[in-house]
Formats: structure tokens, sequence, C-alpha cells
């Protein structure tokens, strides 16, 4: 046990340089010539940062294309999501109402097409993603709000659309923040 | 949709192909023949000369227990003291606190027993410092750990009698050297190029598009995040795992991380046949494994890809599924493989929030953590399936009317009585801290209304989940359990220990006391193991002992929760 004991103690110290020393200082060095140097791809409009590629934002305003509900309220000092389970009564009437609201919002909208994703909330609270679907399902709102034709605003979002990987791989998804940003830039 | 499936099927079928070259490579690697990595040596007798240790020395299997439990032992006290400091101690930009004595004590342990339980959020709960000497480090050696145990099963099973296992340093060494870190050095490169951060800088606050403040939380993620997953730690550096898009930022990041979860479980499984000379015993034993996975992952992903009924009812498309705490660029059925590969396996990361999966999902992913021996975590799964393996052998020799042995070895009472135990000690642990923890809630359902995110049945799967999960080392939760209060963190804790240390001391010792045997040659009366027949036996004494157990209880939570939704 003594025995034991001693080598213990010292093959630790010397671990602890390979795997908390070395190794991260190998992937460190390795980022500093990935996309954001390894802080996280950020994006920069008008001069300014107005946030990161891969973090969600909240979107509400209904001039813009509104981002999914987040339990944490896109607060990205944190994650979270509504850990409500599948029968829960309190849940189904929550997003009983947000269905009524989006239902209200987008007059194109019919009672069993609500996208899914735009009435659930994302398992971090900060997913950055629509499906195609539920970015389609606010162009009519979006292009009255800003008083531009339907057509562009729906080409728009066909550009923003990401395919799967090869196309085959994995679903199809609509950067919010890229869409709005661009959304902003058209006149 | 299709994409979606074929997704998956990509991730699965490629991870299979993966297994069997490294599968090969763990054999060479253990038995200390010669392989590519070799260049590596000078390094390994340097990390021996600094501890002082002779690594041609062999040790008996109480020696190896020895030096297994004193490292530990040495790493939990490491671990509470940075736990508790860490708020006065570099490397913390965003100014996190120290944590409280219960919170860093389940925190140690849950890391030391390569668990990841936990009970904090990884942004506000942790510094950097304590993410990379604390929890990472712990997730290296933890699963290097896990994998020299199993190596000592290894080679107490090959033909011959004798007292000398090998040395444990040498194995667990060698598991980081050439296993873990190479791997883990690939997977963290492309999580970087990818967009995960590898930072030392704090959160960076900014105003959005639409104008609101917010601050961004970030870290050095990809390094902790590789080996999160290859040894089946599963401890994210976000508080919401691989479901954070800068922890798992793209369908292909998620792909690699899935991979990873059960790549060396599964390659652990065919090494045992390599290491042995014995090819056709590994591919029994995978095929067992893949056979019980299959069994709750097929399932799984259809329900997930179905939806939920009762938002159907509300007007709203299911047609990509159930979406509620899951993440658009995955999907729901790449959530629903991670969800059951991680529980297999004794990972516990997740990609999606498992609270709010389908009931029988849920169900599934318990019953992947209640088996704990289909794939299993790193080494650690190999022995609970041995376990198995020697009370199918034992049965199989009461039916036949033989002496039961296993590879030339007969097994006796003191084996049978010591797998019993163990495979006993897992619904005992589970079931008596469920129903501890329903009888306190149950007197005082006011006074403790911060326990259950749920009502109902789905509140009682919360509590079940979360010792499901202590016991089977898994880490993962129904997270909307309070589990920050002096009782979960004690009451998993206690439960971390005794399912971590005693399901490694009894196997090791079984193949200690078999390895000292006399070897029996093969004859036309052997039961021969590695055969369909024999899997097909196995298979189902891991569902009668393990799965039969937990019936009642998942009776009062998840089916019944789907009797009332469907």
């Amino acid at each position: 046990m003594k025995h034991h004991l001693a080598s213990a103690f010292r093959l630790t110290l010397a671990l602890l340089v390979l795997c908390c020393g070395v190794y991260p200082a190998l992937v460190w060095g390795a980022a500093q010539m990935a996309p954001g140097r390894g802080q996280g791809v950020q994006v920069v409009s008008r001069g300014r940062v107005v946030g990161f590629l891969n973090v969600g934002q909240q979107f509400d305003r209904p001039e813009y294309f509104n981002s999914r509900p987040s339990a944490v309220g896109y607060a990205a000092d944190g994650s979270g999501g509504s850990n409500k389970g599948p029968s829960n009564q309190e849940y189904l009437r929550e997003v009983q109402t947000r269905a009524g609201a989006l239902l209200q919002q987008n007059p194109s909208l019919r009672f069993g097409q609500v996208p899914a994703e735009l009435v659930t909330s994302s398992g971090s609270g900060l997913d950055p993603h629509l499906s195609p679907a539920g970015a389609y399902a606010q162009v009519e709102r979006v292009a009255r709000r800003r008083g531009l034709p339907r057509a562009r605003v729906r080409a728009l979002v066909a550009a923003h659309v990401q395919e799967p990987i090869f196309a085959l791989l994995g679903p199809a998804t609509v950067n919010v923040l890229q869409l709005n940003l661009a959304l902003d830039s058209l006149k | 949709m299709s994409s979606e499936l074929l997704g998956i099927g990509a991730t699965l079928v490629l991870t299979l192909a993966l297994a069997v070259p490294l599968g090969r490579y763990l054999a060479t690697v253990y038995r200390g023949d010669r392989s590519w990595s070799d260049f590596l040596t000078p390094l390994e007798n340097g990390l021996y000369r600094v501890a002082g240790l002779n690594p041609t020395r062999e040790m008996c299997w109480q020696q190896h227990l020895q030096a297994l439990l004193t490292i530990n032992l040495l790493w939990f006290g490491w671990a509470m003291l940075v736990f508790c400091t860490q708020g006065s101690l570099p490397l913390n930009p965003d100014g996190n606190p120290s944590m409280s004595p219960d919170q860093a004590f389940n925190t140690a342990i849950s890391f030391l027993v390569n668990c990841n339980l936990q009970h904090y959020s990884g942004e506000t709960g942790l510094t950097y410092l304590s993410q990379l000497v604390g929890v990472m480090f712990l997730q290296f050696v933890t699963a290097a750990t896990g994998l020299a145990a199993c190596v000592v099963v290894f080679n107490a099973l090959r033909e011959r009698t004798t007292d000398k296992l090998g040395n444990f340093y040498v194995y667990f060494v060698r598991s980081l050297t050439r296993v873990l870190l190479p791997l883990a050095l690939g997977l963290a490169l492309l999580l970087v190029f990818q967009g995960t951060p590898m930072t030392f800088a704090g959160k960076q606050p900014l105003v959005t598009v639409q104008g609101d403040t917010t601050a961004v939380s970030r870290g050095p993620a990809a390094a902790m995040i590789a080996i999160k997953q290859l040894g089946t730690n599963g401890g994210g550096f976000f508080g919401v795992n691989s479901a954070h898009p800068l922890e798992n930022p793209t369908y292909l990041t998620n792909m690699a991380e899935n991979l990873s979860i059960t790549l060396i479980p599964m390659a652990m499984a065919l090494a045992l046949g390599f290491y042995l000379r014995r090819p056709r015993l590994g591919y029994m034993v995978l095929g067992v494994m893949t056979a019980g996975y299959l069994l709750l992952q097929v399932p799984t992903v259809y329900l997930e890809m179905h939806g939920n009924p009762a938002l159907a009812k509300l007007g709203i498309d299911q047609s990509l599924g159930s979406l509620e705490g899951k993440e658009m660029r995955l999907g729901a059925a790449a959530s629903a493989l991670w969800a059951i590969q991680t529980t297999v396996t004794s990972n516990g990361s997740v990609n999606a929030m498992h609270d709010s999966l389908l009931p029988l999902s849920g169900m599934n992913a318990m019953l992947g953590m209640m088996t704990n021996a289909f794939y299993g975590g790193v080494g650690v799964g190999l022995l609970n399936f041995f376990v198995f393996i020697i009370v199918a052998v034992f049965i199989s020799g009461l039916m036949v009317g033989r002496t039961p042995e296993l590879l030339g070895k007969k097994i006796e009472a003191r084996e049978m009585k010591i797998a019993l135990l163990i495979a006993l000690l897992h619904p005992l642990l589970i079931l008596t801290g469920t129903a501890l923890a329903a009888h306190l809630y149950a007197q005082d359902p006011a006074a403790l209304s911060g326990w259950l995110n749920n009502p109902g049945y789905h509140g009682f799967s919360e509590m079940l989940y979360e010792f499901t999960s202590s016991a089977a080392n898994n880490g993962s939760g129904f997270e909307g359990l309070g589990d920050n209060t002096p009782f979960w963190n004690i009451s998993t804790g206690v439960v971390l220990l005794l399912s971590r240390y005693l399901p490694i001391i009894g196997p090791v010792a079984i193949a200690g006391l078999l390895a000292r045997k006399k070897y029996v040659p093969e004859s036309a009366g052997t039961l021969r193991v590695d055969t369909a027949t024999f899997g097909l036996m196995v298979f189902f004494v891991i569902w009668i002992i393990a799965a039969l157990a937990f019936f009642p209880a998942l009776a009062l939570g998840p089916l019944a929760e789907h009797f009332s939704l469907y």
C-alpha cells in the first residue's frame, strides 16, 4: 500500500502534465488556425459583433424570422431545455398557447401544419436553426411587415437552406441569424 | 426524413467497421506485441521512471486491485481539493465560485467513478482550471482504469495456470498513451475546425441583431469534449452537454462524437477474442451486445420520429418527429440514436434532453443502463458482460449435466457467489434508492416540490432514472430533477461508489481465481462459449436477471405514462 501510494502520487503528477498540459496545448495550438481561432465563430455586421454563428439568439419581433422558444431565453452564459415530459398537462397548455399565437400572426398557416420547432423549446435553449418548413411558414408575415414582395423573401429563405451532408446525411436546416442579417440588408 | 435515417445508419455502420481494426490494435497493445505505436515506448518508460515503477514486475489479482484502489483514492482527494478551492485559483475569467462541500463530494465521486453525473452547470459551476485538471484529468485516467481492469481479466483467461497477471501500471499507462490520447487528439482537432471553442478567454458580452444584451460562454472545450466521448465519461463542458451548439456545432461533429461513444466498448469486445486468439469469441460477444442494443434502439428511433401524439392533437405537425428538447441541426433520429448509445454504454453525454423523450424512449434509455452490458463502459462494460457469461456457463452446465467450465477452467461455488452478488447489486442499489426517494417525496410533497419538474408517472420516472443512471455509472439524467440538494448529492454519491468499485473488484477476483485453477484442455464434452447457441444463452440470462427485476418499477413510471398518452 505504502509503495503503491508513492508511485501513484508521482505517476499522477506526470500524467497531469501530459493530459492536462501537453494535450490541451496541442489542441489550443491547432485551434489558432481554425475558423474563429478557437474562440467561437463570430458574426460581424456593420462593424460590430452581433453574435456567434453557432449560437442561437432571440428573435421574437414580427419583422424578423423568429427563432425557437427557449427555456433560458437565449441567455448564452447558460443553457438548458424545458425538461417537460411529453404528457405534462401544464406543458401541453403552454404549447397550445404558442400554437394559437403563431396561427394568429401567420395567417397562411393552417391547423395541423404548425411547424413543431416553433412551439417547442430546444435542448440547449440556444438552437441557432429552424427547419426549412419553419422558416417558410413565416414568409408571409415577414414580407407584409417589411413591405417586401413575398416571392423575394421566399427566395431569400431558399438561398439560406443548408442541405444535408452530401445531400444524404442528416436534416436540412436554416440558420436564423444569417437569414435575418440577409433580410436586414434587403432593400 | 430519409436523410435522417441514412445519417444514423451511416454512423452505426461506420462505428462497427472501425471497431474491427481498433479491436485488433487493442489486443496487440495489451499483449505487448510489436505495433506501429512502439515509438511511444520512450515516453512510457519515462513515465515509469518518474513514478519509480518496474514495468516488468507481474502482479497477482490482489495486487492489481491494491494498485487500482490506491491511485483512485489519491485522485479523489485531488478532485475534492480542486473543486472546493476553484474560486480562488487561476483560470477563472468568469469569476465562478468554489463548490459547496456536498456538491464537491458528489462531483468528485461522480468523475472519479467515470459516471459524470453533474449536479451543476459547466458555465457557472466550474472554472477553466477545474474543467481541465479536475474534470478532464479524471476523464482520461478513469477510462484508462476501466481498460486496465478489463485487461487483467483478459490475461487471466489465457490457457495456463498462473498467479501472475501482468503489471497494472503498464496496462493503465498504455491505455492512455496508445489509445485514449491519440484518439482524443484526433477528435478534438475535428471539433475545433468545425467551430468548437478552445480558448481561455472568458464569456463574451454582445448586443444581438434585434438589440438584446447577452453574453456567450466559451472555454477550453474541444479538448475535454473529445475525451468525454471516447472514455464513456459523458460529463459535458457546458450545462446541456452535446446539445449545446458550441459543444456539438454540426451534424458532422455529431456523427463523430456519437461514433466515439461506442467505438472503444465495441472494439474491446472484439479485442477479447483477438487477445485470446479466439476471434470467434469476440464476435460472439459483440453479436450479443449488438442484438440487445438494437432491441432498444429500433423502437426508440421509430417513436421519436413519429412524434408526440398529444401535440399532433393540438394541430402541430409531427412529420419531423418529437422536437421538444431536441436540436434542429441534429433532428429526431440522430437524437434517438445518441440517447440509446449513450445509455447502453456508460457514457451519459446527451444531445437531446432525455426528460422530454417519449415515455417508451425514456424507458429504453433506462433499460440500457439497467442491463449495463450491451457494449457498456470503456472496459467495465465487458467486465459486467463477463459476470453474465459466468452465470450463463453455470446455468448451461447444469442444464446439460456437466461441470461448468469456461475456457478450460472450472466454475465453482465461489466464483458463482461473487458473480451473482455483483449481478444482484445493480437492481438492489437502483430499486432501494428509488424507493427511498419516492417514500420521502410521498411523505411531504409540498416541502420537496423542488425535486420534480413533472407531475405523476413522469415524476416517478425522474427519480428512477437518477438512481439508474448513478448505479450504471452513466451520468445522464432526466434533468428536470432538482438534484443539487444534500439528499441527492449524498445518496447518489454513495450509490456511485458502490456501483463502480464492486463490479470491478468482483470480476477481477473471479478472473484471478480462475487463472490459478488447473487448465483442462478442450475435449468433446467441453461447453463451447464461442458459438451462437451460447450467445443466445447469455442474451437471455442478461434479460432475465438484469431487465425483469425492474419491470414493476418501469410499469409505475414510463409504461403507465405511455398508456396515458397513446
